[in-house]
Protein backbone atom coordinates (compact mmCIF):
# COMPACT_ATOMS: atom_id res chain seq x y z
CA UNK A 1 0.00 0.00 0.00
CA UNK A 2 1.54 3.25 -0.94
CA UNK A 3 -0.07 6.76 -0.52
CA UNK A 4 0.15 9.18 -3.18
CA UNK A 5 -1.36 12.79 -2.93
CA UNK A 6 -3.35 12.42 0.06
CA UNK A 7 -5.68 9.58 0.05
CA UNK A 8 -5.24 7.68 -2.96
CA UNK A 9 -3.50 3.68 -2.48
CA UNK A 10 -2.94 1.96 -5.91
CA UNK A 11 -2.18 -1.51 -5.26
CA UNK A 12 -0.75 -4.11 -6.90
CA UNK A 13 -0.95 -2.60 -10.61
CA UNK A 14 1.81 -1.41 -12.96
CA UNK A 15 2.93 2.11 -11.54
CA UNK A 16 1.52 3.85 -14.63
CA UNK A 17 -1.71 2.41 -14.43
CA UNK A 18 -1.77 2.98 -10.53
CA UNK A 19 -1.00 6.64 -10.91
CA UNK A 20 -4.34 6.54 -13.14
CA UNK A 21 -6.20 6.42 -9.93
CA UNK A 22 -5.39 10.18 -8.85
CA UNK A 23 -8.23 12.43 -9.65
CA UNK A 24 -6.38 14.73 -12.46
CA UNK A 25 -3.84 12.09 -13.46
CA UNK A 26 -4.53 10.05 -16.99
CA UNK A 27 -2.63 8.18 -19.24
CA UNK A 28 -0.40 11.19 -20.47
CA UNK A 29 0.62 12.46 -17.00
CA UNK A 30 1.26 9.33 -15.26
CA UNK A 31 4.10 8.84 -18.53
CA UNK A 32 5.55 11.86 -17.92
CA UNK A 33 5.91 11.27 -14.22
CA UNK A 34 7.39 7.90 -14.50
CA UNK A 35 9.94 9.17 -16.72
CA UNK A 36 10.52 12.22 -14.80
CA UNK A 37 11.66 9.92 -12.14
CA UNK A 38 13.30 7.13 -13.99
CA UNK A 39 11.51 4.09 -12.82
CA UNK A 40 10.29 2.02 -15.65
CA UNK A 41 6.89 1.58 -16.44
CA UNK A 42 6.12 -1.91 -16.12
CA UNK A 43 7.01 -2.14 -12.03
CA UNK A 44 4.18 -3.01 -9.84
CA UNK A 45 3.77 -0.07 -7.07
CA UNK A 46 4.54 -2.74 -4.27
CA UNK A 47 8.04 -3.34 -5.21
CA UNK A 48 8.79 0.07 -5.66
CA UNK A 49 11.22 1.30 -3.05
CA UNK A 50 10.05 3.91 0.12
CA UNK A 51 12.38 6.16 -1.65
CA UNK A 52 10.95 5.45 -5.44
CA UNK A 53 7.43 6.11 -3.79
CA UNK A 54 8.99 9.14 -2.15
CA UNK A 55 10.07 10.56 -5.81
CA UNK A 56 7.11 10.00 -7.09
CA UNK A 57 5.00 11.81 -4.35
CA UNK A 58 7.08 15.13 -4.48
CA UNK A 59 7.50 14.97 -8.07
CA UNK A 60 3.42 15.32 -7.77
CA UNK A 61 3.39 17.60 -5.54
CA UNK A 62 5.52 20.74 -7.36
CA UNK A 63 3.81 19.95 -10.87
CA UNK A 64 0.50 18.82 -11.25
CA UNK A 65 -2.68 19.92 -10.07
CA UNK A 66 -4.39 16.72 -8.14
CA UNK A 67 -7.35 15.39 -6.21
CA UNK A 68 -8.79 18.57 -4.23
CA UNK A 69 -7.05 21.18 -4.97
CA UNK A 70 -7.89 19.88 -9.07
CA UNK A 71 -11.27 20.08 -7.61
CA UNK A 72 -11.40 23.05 -6.21
CA UNK A 73 -10.06 24.91 -9.03
CA UNK A 74 -12.54 23.24 -11.35
CA UNK A 75 -15.48 24.58 -8.92
CA UNK A 76 -13.90 28.18 -8.90
CA UNK A 77 -14.48 28.02 -12.51
CA UNK A 78 -17.68 27.21 -13.02
CA UNK A 79 -18.58 29.29 -9.89
CA UNK A 80 -16.94 32.74 -11.45
CA UNK A 81 -18.92 32.10 -14.95
CA UNK A 82 -22.06 31.28 -12.71
CA UNK A 83 -21.39 34.86 -10.25
CA UNK A 84 -21.01 37.16 -13.90
CA UNK A 85 -24.17 36.62 -15.35
CA UNK A 86 -22.48 35.62 -18.54
CA UNK A 87 -24.09 33.03 -20.88
CA UNK A 88 -22.11 30.05 -19.87
CA UNK A 89 -23.00 30.85 -15.81
CA UNK A 90 -26.44 30.54 -16.76
CA UNK A 91 -26.35 27.23 -18.40
CA UNK A 92 -24.53 25.87 -15.54
CA UNK A 93 -27.06 27.72 -12.99
CA UNK A 94 -29.81 25.29 -15.21
CA UNK A 95 -28.05 22.63 -15.15
CA UNK A 96 -28.37 22.73 -19.22
CA UNK A 97 -25.58 21.97 -21.58
CA UNK A 98 -23.06 24.95 -21.86
CA UNK A 99 -21.29 24.43 -25.39
CA UNK A 100 -24.12 25.15 -27.90
CA UNK A 101 -25.57 21.66 -27.94
CA UNK A 102 -29.40 20.89 -28.56
CA UNK A 103 -31.55 20.32 -25.92
CA UNK A 104 -34.76 19.54 -27.77
CA UNK A 105 -33.95 15.82 -27.21
CA UNK A 106 -31.00 14.31 -25.29
CA UNK A 107 -28.74 16.11 -23.36
CA UNK A 108 -29.53 13.59 -20.79
CA UNK A 109 -26.32 13.70 -19.36
CA UNK A 110 -26.52 17.37 -17.51
CA UNK A 111 -30.72 17.32 -17.53
CA UNK A 112 -30.33 14.01 -15.61
CA UNK A 113 -33.21 11.12 -15.89
CA UNK A 114 -35.52 11.65 -18.36
CA UNK A 115 -39.06 12.99 -15.91
CA UNK A 116 -42.08 11.45 -17.34
CA UNK A 117 -44.64 14.45 -19.00
CA UNK A 118 -48.40 14.37 -17.52
CA UNK A 119 -50.97 13.72 -20.34
CA UNK A 120 -48.26 13.52 -22.73
CA UNK A 121 -50.01 11.62 -26.01
CA UNK A 122 -48.49 7.99 -26.70
CA UNK B 1 -10.59 26.61 -31.76
CA UNK B 2 -9.01 30.07 -30.25
CA UNK B 3 -8.50 32.98 -32.02
CA UNK B 4 -5.25 34.04 -32.87
CA UNK B 5 -3.23 36.14 -30.62
CA UNK B 6 -1.33 38.01 -33.45
CA UNK B 7 -4.64 39.06 -34.45
CA UNK B 8 -5.53 41.20 -31.00
CA UNK B 9 -8.91 40.98 -29.47
CA UNK B 10 -11.52 41.90 -31.88
CA UNK B 11 -13.59 45.29 -30.81
CA UNK B 12 -15.60 47.03 -33.26
CA UNK B 13 -13.90 50.38 -34.04
CA UNK B 14 -17.30 52.86 -33.18
CA UNK B 15 -17.52 51.27 -29.41
CA UNK B 16 -13.69 52.64 -28.74
CA UNK B 17 -15.32 56.12 -29.67
CA UNK B 18 -18.40 55.52 -27.85
CA UNK B 19 -16.08 55.05 -24.77
CA UNK B 20 -14.22 57.56 -24.63
CA UNK B 21 -16.60 59.83 -24.87
CA UNK B 22 -18.00 58.56 -22.00
CA UNK B 23 -15.31 58.20 -19.78
CA UNK B 24 -14.34 61.99 -20.64
CA UNK B 25 -18.35 63.17 -19.79
CA UNK B 26 -20.19 62.56 -16.78
CA UNK B 27 -19.78 58.93 -16.79
CA UNK B 28 -22.91 57.17 -15.10
CA UNK B 29 -25.33 56.53 -18.23
CA UNK B 30 -26.12 53.34 -20.74
CA UNK B 31 -23.89 53.17 -23.47
CA UNK B 32 -26.24 51.54 -26.72
CA UNK B 33 -24.22 48.91 -28.40
CA UNK B 34 -25.62 46.52 -31.22
CA UNK B 35 -22.27 44.67 -31.55
CA UNK B 36 -22.34 41.38 -29.31
CA UNK B 37 -19.92 40.52 -31.07
CA UNK B 38 -17.09 42.95 -29.61
CA UNK B 39 -14.74 41.89 -26.77
CA UNK B 40 -14.53 43.60 -23.74
CA UNK B 41 -11.25 45.59 -23.18
CA UNK B 42 -9.48 46.38 -19.90
CA UNK B 43 -10.74 49.67 -20.14
CA UNK B 44 -14.34 49.18 -20.61
CA UNK B 45 -14.13 48.10 -17.00
CA UNK B 46 -16.87 50.56 -14.82
CA UNK B 47 -18.90 51.73 -17.61
CA UNK B 48 -21.97 50.73 -18.04
CA UNK B 49 -23.49 49.21 -21.71
CA UNK B 50 -26.84 48.68 -22.96
CA UNK B 51 -26.25 45.24 -24.91
CA UNK B 52 -29.04 45.00 -27.64
CA UNK B 53 -30.20 41.28 -27.81
CA UNK B 54 -32.71 41.41 -30.77
CA UNK B 55 -35.33 43.50 -28.78
CA UNK B 56 -34.02 46.27 -26.21
CA UNK B 57 -30.69 47.04 -24.91
CA UNK B 58 -29.76 45.57 -21.75
CA UNK B 59 -27.47 46.91 -19.06
CA UNK B 60 -24.37 45.33 -18.41
CA UNK B 61 -22.17 46.74 -15.76
CA UNK B 62 -18.80 45.72 -17.03
CA UNK B 63 -16.57 44.58 -13.65
CA UNK B 64 -13.01 43.12 -14.44
CA UNK B 65 -13.68 39.33 -14.27
CA UNK B 66 -15.66 39.82 -17.40
CA UNK B 67 -12.36 41.62 -19.63
CA UNK B 68 -11.94 39.07 -22.79
CA UNK B 69 -15.48 37.41 -22.96
CA UNK B 70 -17.91 39.18 -25.50
CA UNK B 71 -20.61 41.61 -25.04
CA UNK B 72 -23.04 39.55 -26.29
CA UNK B 73 -22.71 36.57 -23.79
CA UNK B 74 -23.95 39.21 -21.36
CA UNK B 75 -27.10 39.77 -22.66
CA UNK B 76 -29.29 36.40 -23.27
CA UNK B 77 -31.44 36.61 -26.58
CA UNK B 78 -33.93 34.14 -25.46
CA UNK B 79 -36.94 33.59 -23.02
CA UNK B 80 -38.00 30.58 -21.76
CA UNK B 81 -39.94 30.62 -18.99
CA UNK B 82 -40.27 26.56 -18.46
CA UNK B 83 -43.59 24.12 -19.96
CA UNK B 84 -46.29 24.56 -17.62
CA UNK B 85 -46.24 20.86 -16.52
CA UNK B 86 -43.05 21.21 -14.52
CA UNK B 87 -43.18 24.66 -13.50
CA UNK B 88 -43.55 23.25 -9.76
CA UNK B 89 -40.36 21.03 -10.64
CA UNK B 90 -37.85 24.66 -11.78
CA UNK B 91 -36.57 26.71 -8.98
CA UNK B 92 -35.03 24.97 -6.36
Amino acid sequence: MARIAGVNIPTNKRVIIALQYIHGIGQKKAEEIVTKVNIAPERRVQDLSDAEVLQIREAIDRDYVVEGDLRREVAMNIKRLMDLGCYRGLRHRRGLPVRGQRTHTNARTRKGPAKAIQGKKK
Amino acid sequence: MARSVWKGPFVDGYLLKKAEKARASSRAEVIKIWSRRSTILPHFVGLTFGVYNGQKHVPVLVSEDMVGQKFGEFSPTRTYYGHSADKKARRK
